[in-house]
């Protein structure tokens, strides 16, 4: 299967400090993967240069066949202009450690406004699908609350099938679960077992919740220090981690495997 | 000291008309507040560290020095440079000048507490940046700034006796031309103060119910 996503010798630093470091990473179409690893050791920068939240120090990332963060102009590449940011972004969504819902809006119409501003859907259409989302993620009764009338677990769900509204190629899930209630925990991983099993749709996520990566990833990396240490199925990775830094890692959640 | 009812009626139509003048230039510099504070913000958030410093020190020295030499420097120095301001222009370009450099904080303020996290996943729902202000940003960001803005328009209102410095007859003025002229200050005075509370208490009342109808939920 073709690559639908490659990061070529990509670099990142925040001043001093390297978050990436000589980065190479191919993720075929479809695929999911899940980024394991400690913090700060750059997984959650991978996504977020992805979705064009970040820039990158140096490299090529290409997206689809196209270069995210350049573009060609006379024979030459250069810094990709804003709106070619704006063309790659199309294909890519995010759901967020925080939801980042809009607090103005009900659940329906946080999903129904992108459909309506971004894809240019007809309101009825924005609507039929937004109820549709919120039937999946199990909130068709929840249609007319506010943000800050559902629990965390409900927000996530809502953010969720307001991402899956814009049928992105690529969907980012980053540390969705970390910002909740423990007991709200498994309504949401729940919800993306079944996204990735029933879709065809490419996806990253970065989380903490190993049983979950487990279950959700063809392919598990784990990440330290902005490089990645070992790279397998999940299988392979939690019952036979072949580095000295994976198995340290991995013996701090043994009591939850 | 006695108060003369004959006094109070003979001077009321003076100051009624006075008062018109006080709400019209406190009306017309409001607007000059919030229109040129909404620029100064957002001239301030520019990444243009040229741009963003040259109006925060301008606002600084605006904010630093009084209203009242501001508004003799509109109407009386302004002329020697060839600009010429009918008294009431001056008051409402001089009010409205000083209070911007006010609001313009509240602004910000109102617009940095939106948090990044808004911003980020309109980026990420590929909002262009017309829709991001005008979609995400602004509608949480104006309910709670509706109160101190309504705070500054009694503040202003309070501020316009200054104009009376440069020959506007507003309320105060009004009063206090009369008294001049007649030597009776009791009732004119009084009268004054009791107009400026008759607007400003219920204006103080319905900020106070704005207040309490935009407190943000989150």
């Amino acid at each position: 299967m073709a690559n639908i996503i490659e990061f070529q010798n990509v670099h990142k630093s925040f001043g001093e400090l390297k978050v990436l470091d000589d980065l190479n990473l191919h993720v075929e179409a479809g695929e999911k993967l899940a980024l394991i690893g400690p913090s700060g050791s750059g997984k959650t920068t991978i996504l977020r240069i992805l979705m064009t939240l970040e820039t990158l120090s140096s490299g090529r990332i290409i997206v689809d066949g196209d270069y995210l963060w350049h573009e060609e102009k006379g024979g030459r590449l250069v810094e990709a202009s804003e709106a070619h940011l704006h063309k790659m972004r199309n294909g890519i969504g995010m759901v967020f450690q925080h939801f980042n819902l809009f607090p103005h809006l009900t659940a329906v119409q946080n999903i129904e406004q992108p459909q309506i501003l971004v894809r240019k859907t007809s309101k009825i259409e924005a609507r039929e699908k937004a109820m549709e989302l919120l039937g999946l993620v199990g909130l068709s009764d929840k249609q007319n609350h506010f943000p800050h009338e559902l629990s965390g677990g409900q927000q996530q769900r809502v953010a969720i099938a307001r991402s899956l509204a814009m049928d992105p190629k690529i969907m980012l899930f980053d540390e969705v679960t970390s910002a909740l209630d423990p007991e709200l925990v498994d309504e949401v991983l729940n919800v993306l077992r079944r996204l990735a099993a029933d879709s065809d749709t490419t996806m990253l996520t970065v989380t903490h919740e190993m049983h979950f990566a487990r279950d959700f990833a063809d392919r598990v990396l784990f990440f330290d220090k902005g490089k990645i240490v070992e790279a397998g199925k999940p299988e392979a990775i939690f019952t036979n981690p072949k580095e000295e830094r994976t198995r340290n890692f991995l013996s701090k959640f043994i009591t939850v495997t | 000291m006695n108060w003369s009812w004959t006094v109070a009626a003979d001077v009321l139509p003076l100051l009624l008309g006075g008062l018109v003048v006080t709400v019209e230039a406190t009306i017309l510099g409001a607007a000059v507040a919030y229109v040129l504070g909404l620029f100064l913000a957002i001239m301030k958030r520019s990444h243009n560290r040229v741009l963003a410093l040259t109006v925060y020190w301008m606002s600084e020295f605006i904010r630093r020095t009084p209203l009242l030499v501001q508004l003799y420097f509109l109407f009386y120095v302004l002329p020697d440079l060839g600009l010429f301001l009918s008294p009431l222009a001056a008051g409402v370009i001089g009010l409205g000048l000083h209070f911007s450099t006010y609001t313009s904080e509240v602004f910000r303020a109102g617009i940095d507490n939106v948090p990044n996290g808004q911003w980020e996943a309109s980026r990420s729902l590929n909002y262009n940046p017309w829709q991001t202000w005008r979609y995400v940003i602004l509608p949480q960001a104006i309910p709670p700034m509706i109160p101190p803005l309504a705070n500054y328009l009694i503040t202003m209102f309070k501020e316009t006796p200054l104009l009376a410095a440069i020959t506007v007859i507003e309320l105060f003025n009004a009063a206090n031309i009369y008294s001049n002229s007649y030597y009776k200050y009791l009732e004119p005075m009084t009268l004054v103060g009791l107009l400026f509370l008759l607007v400003s208490i219920p204006a103080a009342y319905l900020a106070m119910r704005l207040e309490k109808k935009y407190t943000v939920r989150r």
